[in-house]
């Protein structure tokens, strides 16, 4: 029992921050500053880190009768979810608005909901998967319609709770089919009883509608239509952890599915895979390329670059794996470094930043306008930066994997791609117009919090650029923890 | 020494971008940022000196060499080291730089940390394209190439520097992607992105030849962009007009020119020789296309670009007639163009500081009230016309030879006929700027002629035309012992290039014919 615990040490210290969070803030009198108890949570979050990093030390296993793993695989997953939600944590402590009186509710959520990921990421039996994502979306369904006061905020939260509710529908049902096909529905099992089953079908089509229900929560298109309301209705701080942790933890799930549980269906669930991918390529890219709100334009950029992820996996077992791991990685850190900046430029009200209002950015405020230059040029995919070699493992493990033709469509969308980008970055170099209007957005106030934050992920998209090995490694670690 | 010789890529590579954190890190105050700038360039500037001073001209291979693992688990590298081909680019990269800050001293007024900044990222990007023998990291700097150049653009734009900006990052990103595609399908198939050892494994035949062509297909597009030629072209005249002079200077030709030599020429013999012909008749295309459109322009920077169209089809005739000659010739020209440029960059940066218009017609008798920049402006022309004595002459003479005597008389007299176009719109553009009656604007506006820092950027570009006209056989040897490369026409005995050039070039190409 003493290693079980162990086994599932981060989440409880998760957890347990998360209750402390919710029982300091009813005690401290109504007119207290709620702001220490965001530091309180981080450093929750900061234990919790640590705690998974701790995991490496004991054997790979699983625990509570073979309900959750940990393995270098889910460290990895739990480092890199504690890490984005360490730094949305410190986003928040400086762009909330101080005399808030939910923040005490607001740290407490994103500490839950965190739990949740990480529990998804270790979990090999499917009920636990399943409660591991409902804690996980019940939080962020709350986080993303927190602001309430405003039309955009309660529109977000319910679109986000009927379609969440709807595609995870999908998923208990395929979880339902699969426990009918192989009477299990623990994960090692169903890979055993697959692999040994003369007849397919029901497999097949249990797959099928968990697919659903993942693909609507890495955003994935034809799953993706709530992204875009999601993220615009959603306060930025937010969007930055709703767009990378609860993706990564989908996607250790969807690696977990696919190449756990199924790896012997490979060739049913790769044309899947590949349709998936080239369509939230596509139809994220070009859609972007429309829009004229920054928010909704990083939503879209948000679905391209799951469909980038996706391409990774049409990689051959361990290179699939390590690379989809990799760009997880990549794509978590520039996604929050570059939805920081937006805070702080578009502040946490509820006015909508357009792209317009960038401009001239550089010339009013350069460290911001070059994070923000810096941050677009990595998710663009420019070498020297995580975005590149993300991409780079992706679409070389699919060039390994045969796969040469979602190659060239990936990397002709990622030229798309830079059109918008690119555009954002350039009106944000221009000089600023001649007796225009002052910027409708006051100047940003940057505090020590948000600092460590913007300092924490450019230094990591800037490590994933320069030096990747250390995390490739890790991440083929974790990739062979898997197989 | 030996240790410093180990080192000295690293160092030209590293010394602009720790000037350009430098930079960054210090405070934005008066002119502070300029003066880092400068002595930076000019730190690396002596650095590049370094390397042909101690080039051993006639040793084959590269020199200079470092090849250190850098990404193990993939097999990345961090392999440099230049050859002829490559020497004298990172000399003239080097020596752009001083010339780039000091052009753009008193034009850069706002922001000038970014500035300098990203224009010394700029130089390592550039000269990283040239030392990189690894094709991932060649890839990288090659992208990363065009990030400081297109946030330039869109910052200190004349019109509309963001659409400017926009168009010439699409225009040259996008055929990158292919690139990329066909970088990593080498890898799935030989396992290593080392240009030494693609090169025979590509030789040996041992990779599928109908997938191969697509291959040097995608390597050839990506270049071709980026010289551009003929009908890519599409981005330049904007980019030349918008960008900063120290930018426009840099931003098309070398890069270019040099990766068809180095990567497609160099790595896809096979492939090139069945593309040729083609690249032929779209480099004559290039040239007259250019030297037409040239000479119908009504706006100086677009006139400059479609001339550098032009100048730059011929270069890659030098390269695709695939003759030792064209291609000494597209390597001596490659640099004359990088020199002639910078001169006419840093002038028209001049004019268009002084009269805040680029409208040839607004011109007119500039030369009473500029008399040096008139005198510069003129031999710079001449340069570019090809007159002899002057460096342009050499190289258009080495590849229009090689091209009549080695590939095709009939293509040879068409880009020859390139010769007078170049003259006419290029001496009628000194006539309408300079002579002729004043023009209002002219007589309206008092200026000043050539700043000191100008007069600094442009005297030892000056000097350059005319001892690279003179004495070419200062560059050719060590350009010429890059030559032992199996795609070539010629073999063994390479002929050995000297003044007269004209004798040599005549005689060696009777050599080829015979």
């Amino acid at each position: 029992m003493n290693t079980d615990l162990l086994r599932i040490l981060p989440e409880v210290v998760l957890v347990v921050a998360g209750v402390l969070v919710m029982l300091i803030d009813a005690a401290l009198p109504a007119a207290a500053r709620r702001r220490p108890l965001g530091w309180v949570a981080a450093l929750g979050t900061m234990v919790a880190l640590w705690s998974s990093i701790l995991q490496l030390r004991i054997e790979p296993g699983t625990a509570f009768f073979g309900a959750v793993e940990t393995s270098p695989f889910t460290v990895f997953f739990h480092v890199l979810i504690c890490g984005i939600v360490l730094v949305a944590l410190l986003i928040a402590l400086d762009t909330l608005p101080r005399d808030s009186h939910h923040q005490g509710e607001f740290y407490a959520l994103v500490l839950f909901g965190a739990s949740g990921m990480c529990l998804l990421t270790g979990a090999v039996e499917l009920l636990v998967v399943f409660i591991a994502l409902e804690i996980s979306s019940i939080s962020t369904y709350i986080l993303a319609g927190y602001r309430k006061e405003t039309g955009k905020g309660p529109e977000a939260a319910i679109k986000y709770f009927l379609l969440g509710s709807f595609a995870t529908g999908f998923l208990l049902y395929g979880i339902a089919l699969l426990f009918g096909a192989t009477g299990t529905t623990q994960i090692y099992e169903i890979a055993h009883r697959a692999a040994t089953a003369q007849n397919h079908t029901f497999v097949v089509l249990a797959l099928m509608l968990m697919l659903v229900g993942i693909f609507f929560k890495v955003s994935a298109a034809p799953f993706h239509v709530w992204t875009p309301d999601v993220y615009e209705g959603a306060p930025s701080p937010v969007v930055a952890l709703l767009s990378t942790a609860p993706k990564a933890a989908a996607f250790a799930l969807l690696l977990r599915v696919l190449y756990e549980m199924l790896p012997d269906l490979r060739s049913l669930w790769m044309p899947l895979v590949w349709v998936v991918a080239v369509a939230s390529m596509t139809i994220g890219n070009l859609a972007a390329l429309r829009q004229q709100n920054v928010k909704r334009m990083l939503a879209y950029s948000s679905i391209a670059h799951a469909g980038y992820l996706l391409v990774a996996f049409t990689g051959l077992g361990a290179s699939g794996i390590a690379a989809a791991t990799f760009y997880t990685a990549a794509y978590a850190a520039m996604n929050v470094g570059i939805f920081a900046v937006v805070t702080l430029v578009s502040g946490y009200d509820d006015q909508l930043p357009l792209i317009a209002d960038f401009r001239g950015l550089l010339y009013r405020s350069p460290l911001l306008g070059s994070l923000l230059v810096f941050f677009l040029i990595s998710l663009v995919g420019i070498p020297f930066t995580g975005g590149f070699f993300g991409k780079f493992y992706s679409f070389s493990a699919a060039v390994g994997g045969g796969a040469v033709w979602l190659a060239i469509i990936g990397l002709l969308n990622s030229g798309v791609a830079s059109a918008y980008y690119l555009r954002l970055a350039f009106t944000a170099a221009q000089k600023p117009e001649d007796g225009a209007a002052a910027p409708r957005f006051a100047a940003p106030q940057i505090g020590a919090a948000v600092i460590a934050a913007l300092l924490f992920t450019v230094g990591t998209t800037l490590w994933l650029g320069i030096a990747p090995e250390p995390i490739l490694r890790a991440a083929e670690t974790a990739a062979r923890a898997l197989q | 020494m030996n240790a410093f010789n180990d080192s000295i890529l690293t160092l030209i590579l590293l010394v602009p971008l720790a000037g350009a954190l430098l930079i960054a890190l210090l405070p934005d105050r008066g002119k502070l940022p300029a003066w880092l700038a400068l002595i930076t360039a000019l730190v690396t500037f002596g650095f590049t000196l370094h390397l042909p001073a101690h080039f051993i001209v006639g040793q084959p291979g590269f020199q200079f060499e470092v090849n250190r693992p850098w990404i193990e688990s993939i097999g990345i590298s961090y392999h440099v080291g230049v050859d002829g081909l490559s020497l004298w680019l990172v000399v003239l990269t080097g020596l752009l730089a001083p010339i780039g800050v000091l052009a753009s001293w008193n034009a850069i007024k706002e922001r000038r940390k970014i500035f300098y900044a990203l224009f010394l990222v700029q130089q390592t990007a550039m000269v990283g394209v040239f030392i990189s023998l690894d094709l991932m990291v060649y890839y990288g700097f090659w992208e990363l190439s065009l990030i400081p150049m297109a946030i330039l653009i869109a910052m200190y734009g004349r019109k509309d520097g963001a659409k400017a900006a926009l168009k010439f990052f699409l225009f040259t990103f996008i055929p990158s992607a292919p690139l990329l595609v066909a970088i990593l399908w080498l890898y799935a198939h030989t396992g290593t992105f080392n240009f030494a050892e693609l090169q025979p494994l590509i030789a040996s035949g041992a990779l599928p030849a109908g997938a191969l062509f697509w291959v040097a297909l995608a390597f050839l597009f990506a270049f071709a962009v980026k010289v551009p030629i003929f009908p890519l072209h599409g981005w330049l005249a904007d980019a030349f007009s918008e960008a900063p002079v120290a930018l426009a200077m840099v931003i098309a030709g070398k890069l270019g020119l040099y990766s068809m030599l180095r990567f497609h020429v160099g790595l896809f013999p096979e492939q090139t020789k069945q593309i040729a012909p083609l690249l032929i008749a779209l480099a004559v295309i290039g040239i007259l296309y250019g030297a037409f459109l040239a000479l119908v322009q009504r706006d100086y920077w677009r006139l400059v670009s479609f001339g550098a169209v032009s100048h730059f089809s011929l270069i890659v005739l030098g390269i695709y007639g695939l003759t030792l000659i064209g291609r000494d010739g597209a390597i001596y020209q490659t640099l004359n163009q990088g020199i002639m440029e910078g001169a006419l960059f840093v002038l028209l940066g001049v004019l268009y500081s002084r009269y805040e218009s680029s409208q040839i017609a607004t011109f007119g008798g500039v030369a009473a009230k500029l008399p040096r920049a008139a005198a510069f402006f003129v031999i710079t022309s001449l340069a570019m016309i090809g007159l002899p004595m002057l460096n342009g002459f050499i190289g258009e003479f080495l590849i229009l030879s090689s091209t009549f005597t080695g590939v095709s008389k009939g293509w040879a007299i068409v880009a020859t006929l390139s010769v007078i176009l170049g003259a006419s719109y290029a001496l009628w553009l000194v006539q309408r700027l300079f002579y002729g009656p004043e023009s209002p604007l002219a007589a309206e506006k008092p200026v000043v002629d050539l700043r000191i820092n100008e007069w600094i950027a442009l005297v030892p570009l000056a000097v350059l035309m005319l001892v690279m006209g003179i004495a070419p056989n200062i560059w050719l040897p060590s350009i010429e012992s890059s030559m032992n490369q199996p795609q070539t026409k010629q073999t063994a005995s390479s002929p050995h290039l000297a003044l007269p050039a004209l004798a040599q070039a005549v005689a060696s190409g009777k050599e080829a014919t015979r």
